[in-house]
């Protein structure tokens, strides 16, 4: 299997597992760890965890917000304000955490750097 | 540099940790709040109502079915088990709103919501409120370990659903500002409680008195205020005999008035507070049933302030709006009685100027110095240093008012007494009206309120309605605390109290019904000091008026009666304003407006357009008319409207009507009818630009505001409902029947009732707000009122809460 792939599906395992314990920031527990092990290379460093945890909380609050109507999310929307948009406001808690695990992603490759 | 890339990652990692970990402005922890594992995802669901917990320390198994509105029916074995799973499912379905009131009754917004509460946090402790709630405690303790056992047990439960909890499971609110719920006590019931107490009980307004006393001298401030208007329809009907009364009232001393000037005083509860209730006699309803209603006018908020349960053992079976915090159905029935409550406003707060020693150890009375005792309150502050205040405490109560605290008077201040202050066992009372079988049982659980006191309506299906007016009562001297009092004089104390068994109250009254609406509790033959404290003038006549226009009412007319519009305060103005009113000068809009108005038939419906021109037009006329109220220098009070209406139409040309914008002429009434109907018309063209119509409904705009500063993300708008204030439908903008109840005492009791939101404080529940539109409509829900455990009615689920096994 592609290594870009197998970085990006470690990512999620991982990220499942440690959100059943920890708090939100068990995603960057999870890109710091597999940025260490599974070095990549330039962009992807930073890209694939972010993808990867973007897609995971995005479609994890997806499935829990749609069976319910979105009725919390277009409340949370207007919060923000994102004009009542559910869909904005999942989008958002993409980027978040694609932001906390691409930093962490990135600094888990820093990391396997310094070990060489 | 070597490191550049690991440091540059290292401190990336580290800001961004930072900024989704922490609130930032305005914005909460974005990590924390937004991730699907433990942030507001996990709020997006309706709660469960089906299956098994176990909770501690439960004595047997308790049963729970959820109805399709998802009201709880309790069946529990004993008390001690109910009240637990009361508390237990009061914090399932509205945890943060119940922790949420108890801190804001408590003075502490300031931990959860930061400095800008702080100015809110030290009135609460001014005011004594925790001293209060620590009053009621001692009270509960010394007098009545039993009740304070069933409170006890009530805390347990809320703590035993806290302990379930992690911090996934969290009500959204403690998401969105980033704290965590403590552990609930006996003493938050009390502070829930007061919190009642200063909403219904907290309002008085004899500083402003004392300042207008002052300036206009006895003669006008008598007119302007007098202690009983021209009309009294009063609660407790007019020809009863006082004459079992054996206590007489407290002679007047010959004190003095103090002529101080107050420039602030403290923010009063939403004058509005307030309710109706009814009962008709078994000869005056159209089944032969006594018919009963109540519906209590509080602020529209969300979560509801009510919660609707059934709560039964063996023993009895109650069912009816509950307050989460507080153990018991507070309006509501059983299979023998029904009840409910207004406010009895009576004035049980007044103020003592108290004249300290130099460094303020001591205050003089009579002849002697008296020691103060200091208690210092910690508000502690959501990410700043805690602020102290010492607050000082005289016989009277605490020293609200001194130079720490609005005021500048450096060796003197001004004490509250205050029957908030005076503990008491307010939850017997409704923890036996539960259980109550009839009249005598009502009567009995009624003494040990104190208060706010409350005109506690009553039906029994035995046949009887009755109705108490009931509190701790002080039985003053003539004229006593209607002004700021001298704190030094003895004579100026309490004196005593009104006997229970003395408070006004009415049984099996001549005319078949019983009434109340806020308006004065009895008329100028009832031998103990009452004078109008803000009583209503409008609502209870509409009420009474009705029991009067015919024999017999039904269920229907009741809910009627509920929904009324028509507004009686215009009925008496308007036509007097038109009659008077130079209209020759009127633009072509202006007069428009005046055919409209001139159309009206006076009931404040939804799409009607007299509603909206009355109210911007009375609304323009009262600061014209009371300008000489609204002052900076000192703490002023406009006339109540019923003598405002008065003075309009039998002083018209009275000096106080003179307007002090036109120093150059004198006004008189009719000419404010104009000016101010040509304001008003520009108000009116403006609401019309602005939402397009100005229909009542539109104008109005009736909205339930979220309880946290009214977040608009969590509050509904443009409710589409009638009425106003002083209208037997009480709904403002943001104010009005919170509950509507009505019971007819067939044997069970069937009943139907809705409130304005709905049982889950989950704003991402659909049964967070899903009564308001039948309530806008007028609508009822048929509230089910099982006999047995094993009910036939279709539910949403069964919930069973299971002691521990020791096996």
């Amino acid at each position: 299997m592609n290594k870009t792939l197998v970085h990006f599906l470690t990512t999620i395992f991982l990220a499942g597992i440690f959100g059943l314990v920890l708090p939100w920031w068990s995603v960057m527990i999870a890109a710091l760890i597999t940025g260490f092990a599974l070095p990549l290379e330039k962009v992807k460093v930073f890209l694939t965890p972010f993808l990867a945890i973007f897609l995971y909380w995005g479609i994890y609050c997806w499935v829990l917000s749609s069976n319910n109507d979105f009725i919390l999310a277009k409340k949370i929307a207007r919060l923000f304000p994102l004009d009542e948009n559910p869909y904005l406001l999942i989008v958002l808690t993409g980027i978040v955490g694609g932001l906390a695990a691409g930093t962490s992603g990135w600094l888990g490759k820093e990391l396997h750097t310094l070990r060489k | 540099m070597k490191h550049r890339g690991l440091l540059l990652s290292l401190l990336l990692c580290g800001v961004i940790f930072y900024a989704l970990n922490n609130t930032v402005g305005a914005v909460p922890p974005l990590g924390k709040f937004l991730n699907p594992h433990t942030g507001i995802w996990q709020n997006e669901t309706n709660e469960t109502v089906a299956g098994e917990v176990t909770i501690p320390g439960l004595n047997d198994r308790v049963t729970v079915h959820y109805d399709a509105q998802m009201i709880p029916h309790v069946f529990a074995q004993n008390e001690h088990d109910l009240y637990k799973a009361q508390g237990y499912l009061t914090a399932k379905h509205r945890l943060w709103q119940v922790e949420f009131q108890t801190h804001a009754a408590a003075g502490r917004l300031s931990e959860i919501i930061g400095e800008k509460a702080l100015n809110y946090d030290r009135t609460e402790r001014r005011r004594g409120m925790g001293y209060g709630a620590e009053q009621s405690m001692v009270y509960m303790e010394k007098n009545d370990p039993e009740t304070l056992e069933l409170v006890q047990a009530y805390a347990d439960g809320v703590n035993a659903y806290i302990d379930q909890l992690t911090p996934a499971d969290y009500p959204v609110e403690y998401k969105l500002l980033d704290y965590a719920p403590e552990a609930w006590s006996p003493k938050k019931t009390a502070l829930l409680l007061m919190y009642m107490t200063k909403m219904l009980a907290g309002r008085d307004s004899d500083l402003a008195y004392t300042n207008m006393r002052h300036l206009f001298g006895k003669e006008q401030f008598d007119l302007l205020f007098p202690d009983f208007f021209d009309h009294t329809d009063p609660v407790i009907p007019q020809d009863t005999d006082w004459s079992f009364i054996e206590v007489p009232q407290t002679p007047t001393p010959a004190t003095m008035v103090v002529m101080d000037t107050i420039a602030t005083t403290l923010p009063q509860p939403h004058p509005d507070n307030g309710s109706n209730n009814w009962a008709v006699s078994g000869a005056r309803s159209a089944s032969g049933k006594p018919l009963l209603a109540n519906d209590p006018h509080l602020g529209l908020n969300l979560p509801s302030i009510w919660f609707v349960m059934q709560l039964s053992t063996p023993e009895h079976n109650a069912f009816g709006a509950t307050i989460p915090g507080a153990l018991g159905v507070i309006s509501g029935f059983n299979q023998h009685i029904a009840w409910g409550e207004t406010n009895a406003t009576r004035d049980v707060t007044d103020w003592y100027k108290i004249t300290f020693n130099d460094n303020r150890t001591h205050y003089r009375y009579e002849n002697s110095w008296r020691e103060i005792t200091p208690r210092i309150e910690t508000i502690r502050i959501k990410g700043k240093e805690a602020f102290k205040d010492t607050v000082l405490y005289t016989h009277h109560g605490p020293v609200v008012y001194d130079k720490n605290f609005m005021s500048d008077k450096q060796k003197s201040g001004y004490a509250m007494r205050w029957i908030g202050h005076d503990g008491g066992n307010h939850q017997k009372t409704f923890i036996d009206l539960n259980k109550a079988k009839n009249y005598d049982d009502y009567a009995k659980a009624l003494q040990y309120w104190t208060a706010p006191s409350q005109n506690f309506v009553f039906a029994s299906t035995e046949g009887d309605i009755a109705l108490w007016i009931q509190g701790k009562f002080p039985n003053k001297w003539e004229g006593q605390g209607k002004f700021l009092m001298d704190g030094s004089r003895a004579e100026n104390d309490w004196q005593s109290f009104i006997p229970q068994r003395f408070n006004a109250h009415t049984k099996n009254p001549a005319r078949g019904f019983v009434s109340s609406a806020n308006q004065h509790p009895v008329d100028e033959n009832y031998p103990y000091y009452v004078f109008n404290d803000g009583y209503e003038t409008y609502r209870n006549r509409v009420i009474n008026d009705f029991f009067q226009s015919k024999a017999t009412f039904s269920v229907e007319d009741f809910k009627a009666l509920q929904n009324n519009n028509f507004n009686l305060k215009a009925a008496e103005l308007v036509p007097h304003m038109l009659d008077v009113m130079d209209a020759s000068t009127l633009s072509p809009k202006e007069e428009k407006l005046l055919e409209e108005i001139k159309a009206w038939t006076f009931n404040n419906d939804i799409d009607e357009k007299g509603p909206s021109i009355w109210r911007a037009w009375y609304g323009a006329l009262l600061p014209l008319v009371w300008d000489e109220f609204d002052r900076d220098d000192r703490a002023m009070k406009k006339p109540f409207d019923y003598q405002t209406i008065q003075l309009l139409k039998t002083q018209p040309s009275h000096p106080l009507m003179d307007w002090g914008a036109t120093p150059d002429k004198t006004e008189t009434a009719k000419d404010l009818f104009l000016i101010a109907f040509q304001q008003a018309a520009e108000k009116i063209l403006s609401v019309e630009k602005e939402k397009g119509s100005y229909a009542w409904g539109r104008y109005k705009a009736t909205y339930a505001g979220h309880l946290l500063q009214g977040l608009p993300a969590f509050s509904r708008f443009n409710i589409p409902i009638g009425g106003d204030r002083s209208i037997v439908n009480a709904t403002a903008e943001n104010h009005g029947p919170s509950w509507r109840m009505i019971v007819e005492m067939t044997s069970p009791p069937t009943a139907i009732g809705i409130y304005p939101g709905g049982q889950s404080g989950n704003p991402g529940s659909k049964y967070y707000d899903n009564f308001i539109d039948d309530w806008a409509q007028g609508n009822y829900h048929q509230l089910q009122f099982f006999q047995n455990a094993t009910p036939s009615e279709d539910l949403l689920g069964t919930l069973t809460l299971k002691p521990t096994t020791h096996e």
